[in-house]
């Protein structure tokens, strides 16, 4: 049985984390990778709408995927810093492997490397990786899952 | 006839820099593009005004980069913006056929930016063969930081060429196939009669690109901008004479104007030289508070009534950032602008070193922004617009500021490098702002203390004593530049233009007809004599905005067909756009400075309402005189400019 709440809220706190990071990372010009603007620009094509949207639904997002994190930690019978950075590793390669590929042909305003641009799809896709948003985007992009994951692995109360 | 190979990169040499006068304004009200004659984009800042720049070939032919579209052929070529708007038409004639080139920076209306994502900027440039067949080069080089990083472009297949700079990213777009080298990115393509290609270079900063598409989209993006600058210029309720000049003025203003913020910014441009070869190279990308009076009423009086609303909103804010201490200048925020610093790595315009980012005068004592200050928000008032307890309360500040200041040199309106003196204009506008805020107070404005009111008064009666005792030269029987000087300087010209005398009283004439036969050059003026000791060497050219004050104060002191004259000959020495620069070398007519001048196109706008105003074609709306004093209705859609947190830039 998980203990929801405790999965909200330390699920928050790394939501929040991931989010620092990742948003750090566009301030130091290291990477134009913004998961809330990326996600928003599917709702809506005004830029302070798609944010404030998009930052809803990431926030969500990451509490939704605490809960999953911690059905896999209590599956595993046991959570701890490793276990939650190594779930966090697989969750952010899974991101900018599978996630980031697959982001054009769902995305209803982005283009395609294939297609081009037309009027409604104009969003520059990520391509491989994400390395169309810049050369440190996967590091940075894992590095928040791993974070993510290891804020989850030591907080969460397994069996409690 | 022009050859098109003396554009931008290779050629180098001071005989391949265009003339200042040659180059067009395109603009979204976020940052400014220059344009040759040539086709050539040779200064572009993005995302804003103040940002380093991606083309600067305008400093440097070799490193600083530019966009350059234009025929292969030798080719003469023509221009105007397309009616009341700011799209530029270049057109090219060859001997083979005639190319049109329109650019712009899209600049859109809101009820179409709403179903679309755009990106940050976008220069958009679209070609149209008109007749016969012409070959066309493109070459474009962006460099970004000043020339200082070029990025090698990354081909994107259908989603065009980029290139990422950091958190920035430029995206290049075309119809005509581009080729992409070690150097520049460059195509070729012949186009016949009827053939219209589009190119594009967008910008986005921080996020993923918007990538525009090119063809119909981009036909409706700039006829969009088209649409938005009609309606905007439709605005004007200007219909006196001289309406040409004076709604191209207000254009190349809003084209100055940082909308997010209301702010306008003095020049779109960096060490545009006052002399070719000299030092006098200053960056103007920045606000100065200085004609903050003059550029409200300019906006107002044309029907800009939210424009003007925004630039004084952001006054009060950037005022109340820093707690009533003015500085000089500051950025589109109403933050400091940065430290003045020598660019290397560029050669120059015509190799007049040093190019310089940021400015110095930013650290100057100014005394006369404080008249300044509190001269518009009594504009603003005077017009119908309220001042909330907050705003009340800064500027009821800045009087007390007034009251410690008034008696300590400074370094004037003229920024000078030397040493601080006591101002005639600097000192009288100390008067004026002690004035405006009593006016206030008297028809009910803002409420002074008895004790504060008193106050002021007395210190505006000592400052007027000041200026009419030790501005004012018996000897010479004129106003003086500075406190027991025996110069002059056209600032004396804003003693009447601001109230302080009346126009007509003798002692203006007499100082008027003092200027006049030592500073005037052609019917345009000097700041100063030659041979001032400015802090610099000698160098400098007539001052447009000078010229247009003096035309101002004999329309305002009743000789208006003087007026006129001299206003018809100023309007000669703009460019073939009707754009002026910060100086005219009196030698040839030439353009000089930074490029477009904001001031000096205030100075044009505030000219020809007062020709307009005594030729009875308007009614008084002059910055000086009691009888004026009376309150306006108040205007729709008037703000209170109270709410400091909430404001522009905020």
């Amino acid at each position: 049985m998980i203990d929801v709440a405790a999965a909200l809220g330390w699920g928050l706190l790394a939501t929040a984390l991931l989010t620092l990071v990742m948003s750090a990372s566009q301030g130091l010009g290291w990477s134009r990778i913004s998961l809330p603007y990326m996600l928003g620009t599917i709702f809506s094509p005004r830029r302070d709408r798609a944010l404030a949207i998009g930052s809803g639904l990431h926030a969500v997002i990451g509490l939704a995927v605490a809960v999953g994190y911690a059905l896999v930690f209590e599956g595993w019978g046991e959570a701890g810093v490793v276990r939650g950075a190594v779930l966090g590793l697989f969750h952010g390669a899974f991101v900018l492997v599978v996630g980031m590929e697959l982001l054009p042909a769902w995305h209803p305003r982005m283009a395609s490397r294939h297609r081009g641009p037309t009027p409604t799809r104009q969003l520059e896709p990520p391509g491989f990786l994400a390395l169309n948003y810049g050369w440190a985007t996967p590091l940075v992009t894992l590095l928040a899952h791993v974070l993510y994951g290891a804020v989850l692995g030591a907080c969460y109360p397994v069996g409690a | 006839m022009r050859n098109a190979s003396s554009e931008c990169a290779p050629a180098s040499g001071t005989e391949s820099f265009p003339a200042i006068g040659d180059y067009a304004l395109i603009g979204d009200c976020g940052s400014a593009a220059l344009v040759s004659k040539a086709g050539s984009v040779d200064w572009l800042c993005l995302p804003r005004f103040d940002s380093p720049s991606l083309f600067a070939a305008i400093l440097d032919r070799e490193r600083g980069g530019c966009f350059r579209v234009a025929p292969v052929a030798p080719f003469r070529s023509r221009r105007r913006y397309v009616g009341e708007t700011a799209v530029l038409e270049t057109e090219f004639r060859t001997d083979s056929g005639v190319l049109r080139l329109r650019d712009c920076m899209v600049a859109a209306p809101e009820r179409v930016e709403v179903g679309a994502l755009w990106p940050e900027h976008q220069l958009l440039r679209e070609l149209q063969c008109i007749e016969g067949r012409v070959e066309v080069e493109v070459l474009c080089d962006p460099r970004f930081d000043y020339g200082r990083r070029r990025i090698r472009p990354q081909v994107r297949g259908e989603l065009g060429i980029f290139l990422p700079d950091r958190g920035d990213v430029a995206v290049v777009g075309s119809e005509i196939p581009l080729a992409v080298s070690d150097g520049p990115i460059r195509g070729r393509s012949v186009l016949h009669a009827g053939d219209r290609r589009f190119l594009s270079l967008a910008f986005d900063q921080g996020e993923p690109a918007v990538i525009p598409p090119l063809g119909d989209h981009a036909a409706r993006n700039l006829e969009a901008t088209l649409d938005y600058w009609r309606g905007w210029s439709g605005h004007c309720d200007y219909e006196g004479p001289h309406r040409e000049q004076v709604v191209r003025s207000a254009i190349t203003l809003k084209l100055m104007t940082y909308a997010a913020s209301g702010a306008v910014v003095a020049a779109p441009t960096t060490s545009l030289p006052e002399r070719i070869g000299g030092v006098r190279n200053w960056d103007y990308r920045y606000c100065w508070l200085r004609d903050a009076c003059f550029t409200l009423r300019a906006l107002f009086e044309l029907g800009y009534t939210e424009e003007g609303t925004a630039f004084f909103s952001w006054l009060l804010h950037t005022t109340h950032h820093s707690h009533a201490r003015l500085r000089v200048l500051y950025d589109v925020f109403g933050g400091s602008a940065p430290r003045e610093h020598e660019l290397g790595g560029l050669s120059g315009y015509r190799g007049s070193l040093p190019v310089r980012v940021g400015n110095a005068a930013r650290d100057q004592l100014q005394l006369d922004l404080y008249g300044e200050l509190i001269a518009s928000a009594f504009e603003y008032v005077r017009r119908g617009g309220a001042l909330g307890r907050w705003s009340a309360r800064l500027l009821t500040a800045v009087g007390d500021r007034v009251c410690e200041l008034w008696d300590r040199p400074d370094r004037g309106i003229w920024e000078i490098r030397s040493a601080d003196r006591r101002h005639t204009h600097s000192v009288a506008m100390c008067w004026l702002a002690l004035d405006r805020l009593l006016e206030m107070d008297r028809v009910g404005h803002l409420r002074l203390s008895n004790r504060r009111r008193t106050r002021f008064q007395q210190e505006a009666r000592r400052i007027r004593e000041a200026v009419e005792a030790h501005g004012w030269s018996q000897r010479r029987k004129c106003f003086v530049d500075v406190f027991d000087g025996d110069q002059v300087d056209s600032s004396l010209l804003l003693l009447a233009l601001y109230g302080f005398v009346s126009p007509g009283d003798p002692r203006m004439r007499a100082t008027y007809e003092r200027i006049h036969e030592e500073l005037s050059r052609d019917g345009l003026l000097m700041r100063y004599a030659h041979g001032r000791d400015d802090g610099l060497p000698p160098g400098e050219g007539t001052f447009g905005v000078c010229s247009f004050w003096a035309a101002e104060y004999l329309a305002r002191a009743g000789r208006v067909d003087e007026a006129e004259s001299r206003f018809e000959k100023l309007c000669g020495y703009g460019n073939d756009l009707g754009l002026f620069a910060e100086e005219v070398d009196p030698r040839d007519g030439s353009a000089r400075g930074n490029f477009p001048q904001a001031f000096t196109h205030v100075g044009l706008i505030g000219a020809a309402l007062a020709i307009s105003e005594a030729r009875g074609a308007r009614p008084e709306a002059g910055l000086a005189g009691r009888e004026e004093r009376r309150h306006a209705g108040r205007m729709p859609g008037a703000h209170e400019a109270d709410d400091l947190h909430t404001g522009p830039g905020s």
